[in-house]
């Protein structure tokens, strides 16, 4: 059984599970999923600073908090207890296409070379490392959602202002990933 | 006439929602469940590499199937039970009516969500796997989850003159 979990899961396996936290938080207790609400609570609950968009009751919010904090104790377990000891399997076409834009390390989830404590004070780690999760958080509260609230539970409940979202989300991604990539890769 | 009466009515059957909890204790008992919710979400993210850098890169490449897997079936898994939930009237586990609200257009879900994709492809993480990256060990992603909720309160200082069109 151990041995099933360590390996890693399939994508029918972890879509059923993503699908399924709908339903499981409806029931629970009417929870919506969506998980950049969070970053608003975070700012509501510290830094408020008397802005209209913060002033609500936070701490009615308090269970999408749990969520993310169950979200990070999730990725310990699964990391330091049932993690799988093979490298990460990655295409052979975007390892290619990686390589030849400057990309050298393929061996864990993300790329140590880019992501890493030594690689936030050059300007491209800044750029990877700030600037990315600075559009995460604006372009998400400004469309209202991210992929959980937009692409799974908007699209699930029919909305078609998700729908829009999504592909507005898939634009700005093949966008980013296609066009600007080797530019940023290339600092 | 109508109306009155329906205010009659809800005055004499006030909805009972959960009495917000007033000290930590309480608190902590009342959200343990989206704690535990959370960890199996966590642990799925990682256990089906859904937080590597590199899955969104083959997603964005056309060059797996993988994620379009992954969220095609959720999206699907979630379709079916909120269709059942509409139409067998579901309550949650404590008795109270499940609504699932609707969303209005702005402008701010095309301009807002290609930033956002924007993003999403150069962190190779939307605001979820942010939280299991670093519970995975990645530690400078806090940096990364820092920026994103800086960037989500200059959204809210901006907010009156880039939401043209509220609602």
């Amino acid at each position: 059984m151990l041995e099933f979990i360590r390996q890693p899961w399939s994508w029918y396996v972890a879509g059923i599970l993503v699908g399924l936290t709908v339903p499981v938080l409806l029931f629970l207790g009417n929870k919506k999923f969506g998980i950049s609400a969070t970053l608003r609570h975070t700012c509501a609950a510290c830094v408020p600073a008397d802005i209209s968009f913060f002033q609500y009751n936070w701490k009615n919010e308090m269970w999408n908090m749990f969520f993310v904090v169950g979200t990070l104790i999730g990725g310990i377990v699964a990391t330091f207890l049932l993690s799988n000891p093979e490298p990460i399997q990655v295409s052979e076409a975007t390892v290619a296409d990686l390589q030849a834009l400057g990309v050298t390390d393929f061996g864990n989830l993300l790329p140590a070379d880019i992501f890493s404590w030594e690689s936030l004070f050059t300007l491209r780690g800044f750029m990877f490392i700030v600037v990315g999760g600075f559009m995460v958080g604006f372009g998400a509260r400004w469309a209202g959602g991210c992929t959980s609230g937009h692409a799974i539970m908007g699209i699930a409940s029919l909305q078609v202002p998700s729908l829009i979202a999504t592909i507005s989300f898939m634009v700005g991604g093949f966008i980013m990933t296609n066009l600007l990539l080797g530019f940023f890769l290339g600092l | 006439m109508q109306t009155k009466t329906t205010t009659k009515s809800q005055k004499q059957n006030p909805i009972v929602t959960q009495v917000p909890p007033t000290s930590i204790g309480e608190m902590f008992k009342a959200n343990f469940k989206y704690l535990i919710v959370g960890i199996i979400f966590g642990t799925v993210f990682v256990k089906a590499e859904i937080i590597s850098w590199f899955r969104i890169q083959e997603m964005f490449r056309l060059q797996s199937f993988f994620m379009y897997g992954v969220i095609g079936t959720a999206v699907v898994v979630a379709a079916i039970s909120v269709f059942l939930i509409k139409k067998f009237k579901a309550k949650t586990f404590s008795g109270e009516p499940i609504s699932i609200p609707n969303k209005e257009f702005r402008w701010g879900q095309i301009f807002g969500g290609m930033i956002f994709g924007l993003g999403w492809a150069i962190t190779g993480a939307c605001p979820g796997p942010l939280f299991a990256q670093i519970g995975s060990g990645f530690t400078v992603i806090i940096v990364t989850l820092i920026s994103a909720i800086f960037g989500t309160w200059m959204y809210a200082m901006l907010r009156d003159k880039i939401d043209f069109l509220k609602k």
